[in-house]
């Protein structure tokens, strides 16, 4: 017990210490909170002022618009399982463009995510200049994509189609490197240790262990891409965004009709998400075949 | 003091405990034994209700734990600490963050949110720290200590909730020799200088002869053995581990020296 007051006396230090640290962090927070609640304050007030008709003045009629849709859709509701079937096919060729164009763009962004995660590319100097290229194809609007496109190839839905791909290509060579990074390097090094070649280790070692969310991130880009081909459509691509076009701008009288179509699009989303939950559960747990938990 | 009776837990067909019945009267330290998958766990959890009994009623001083929900389940909890295998601390926080997160049951989701623990309790958290011989690792993250020092974090949160009862689910499973009688020997400590009780779930014999004052032994979800340490002779243990006559003690032990006498014995043999 002759260590009693050394004993105090380090235990203090340590306090004094920890209660330095804890002050430190604290204040980093405070300049952290101002910083975030000015530039708040600063980024409304400029978006205000440059617009129109003002935040305020127009607040109020926010919910003219769906209301104006909802209660016509009311009114005929009748109708709604006609159009339903009216727009059927123009909703299969915009799902139509959006899964090919997330196919297409998975599947190069999957390659060029392995080739631009360090620790994994197969040539570390073009990590860079790659992810460059990748950031290029995220920047450009695939809007402006595809009116560029549709000038050279003329309307339809090849040009909406590579203008999503393109994007899509960026977006999730981005998210799948991420994913990568988070891979354990163990079995790459173990198949490394029997001679595999770059391709059978990112094969074998890596994809099986980031599959699902990999998965996961491909079918939330369907879901974005389904809305981005239904976009494209008002510019001349096809599909059912040239047709809500149509029922939205003629003017009161077909609001109906565009209830349906987004009611349309509304469904679509929903069978995706849970085919996605399906899907990526059927990955993780594996299939239930031949289960044998106790 | 604390009141099992009847207490089952069945997921579907399966029945993880059945109708398990015992009273403690007074503080102790109670070692629950048995094989992996024998109940162990569930029983512990039904008592922290991080898993609700299917059947049969909990009592702690007159109060009827079993059913409660919201604010009052969480005030009990509070007051039941548990301690697990894998430490469940969270990886990325400081040391003492860890410690006071034992305290989350007095304060509000805004507190927590701006991180407002109160100068007294960072206090105690560090001489609670200091207690178990960790001090020195305080503005360390968690990941970064060992096995055996992560573990005594979690008694550290543990006594920072001030409990009444001390649940510990396979305490030292995960650790090696030298650290399991460390930790083993602080909660006998806490124990014994707090007079709290103290529950913890072993797989080896030897700890729970040599740290508990009572023995529980449960078997594919019933309890089979209840009693002082010093009772639980071999064909009890037989019984509890369901082997036979092969059966020697030293096979459920992680002691260096018993592991050693079984090699030579099996040598011999």
């Amino acid at each position: 017990m002759t260590d009693a007051s050394l004993g105090d006396t380090s235990t203090q230090t340590i306090k004094d210490v920890y209660f330095a640290q804890r002050r430190t962090k604290r204040l980093l927070n405070t300049i952290l909170l101002v910083l975030f609640i000015a530039m708040m304050v600063a980024g409304f007030r400029t978006a205000d002022a440059r617009n129109a008709g003002g935040f305020f003045d127009g607040f109020t009629s926010i919910l003219d618009f769906p209301g104006d849709v909802v209660s016509e859709a009311i009114e005929r509701f009748h109708l709604l399982p006609g159009y339903l079937i009216k727009y059927f096919p123009s909703l299969i060729e915009t799902v139509n463009i959006a899964a090919a164009s997330t196919l297409l763009g998975a599947l190069i962004g999957l390659v060029l995510s392995l080739m631009v995660t360090r620790g994994l590319a197969p040539v570390p100097a073009l990590v860079g200049p790659l992810r460059r290229v990748l950031d290029v194809l995220r920047a450009v609007p695939e809007i402006v994509i595809a009116l560029v496109l549709i000038f050279l190839l003329g309307g339809g839905p090849i040009p909406a189609m590579i203008a999503i791909a393109l994007h899509t290509i960026g977006a999730l060579g981005k998210l799948f490197s991420e994913v990568n990074e988070n891979a354990s390097l163990n079995p790459v090094e173990g198949l490394a240790s029997v001679g595999a070649s770059w391709s059978q280790r990112m094969i074998l070692g890596v994809i099986p262990q980031v599959a699902p969310n990999y998965l996961s991130y491909a079918l939330l880009r369907f879901e974005i891409n389904i809305r981005a081909s239904a976009i494209l459509g008002f510019v001349g691509a096809g599909g059912i965004g040239y047709d809500l076009r149509n029922t939205i701008s003629w003017g009161q009288g077909k609001f109906d009709e565009a209830a349906a179509i987004f009611l349309l699009l509304f469904l679509t989303i929903v069978v995706v998400d849970q085919l996605s939950s399906v899907l990526r559960n059927r990955l993780t747990h594996g299939a239930k075949i031949g289960e044998a938990h106790p | 003091m604390l009141r099992f009776h009847d207490v089952t837990k069945s997921f579907g067909a399966n029945i993880a405990v059945d109708a398990a019945s015992f009273t403690v009267d007074k503080p102790m330290m109670i070692g629950v034994i048995g094989r992996s998958g024998a109940g162990k766990s569930t029983l512990l959890r039904m008592l922290n209700l991080l898993t609700d009994s299917t059947f049969g009623e909990i009592t702690y001083d007159g109060l009827n734990v079993t059913n409660l929900r919201g604010a009052a389940k969480r005030s009990w909890q509070s007051q039941c600490a548990m301690i697990f295998q894998q430490f469940n601390l969270v990886p990325r926080m400081d040391v003492v963050s860890n410690v006071l997160h034992g305290t989350l049951n007095k304060h509000s989701t805004f507190s927590t949110l701006f991180n407002l623990f109160p100068d007294e309790d960072i206090n105690r958290a560090i001489d609670i720290l200091d207690r178990l011989g960790i001090a020195e690792h305080a503005p360390k993250r968690a990941e970064a200590l060992s096995g055996g020092q992560q573990q005594r974090v979690a008694i550290a949160r543990a006594l920072m909730q001030d409990p009444r009862i001390i649940l510990a689910d396979e305490p030292i499973a995960s650790l090696d020799p030298m650290n399991a009688q460390v930790v083993m020997q602080s909660l006998r400590d806490i124990h014994e200088e707090d007079d709290r009780m103290v529950i913890a779930n072993l797989h080896t014999l030897d700890t729970a002869r040599r740290y508990c004052d009572r023995v529980i032994g449960m078997r594919d979800g019933k309890i089979v053995f209840d009693g002082k340490p010093e009772l639980l002779t071999t064909g009890a243990a037989r019984d509890i581990y369901g082997a036979d006559a092969s059966f020697s003690e030293a096979a459920t032990s992680t002691q260096i020296d018993t592991l050693n006498a079984q090699k030579s014995e099996m040598a011999s043999a």
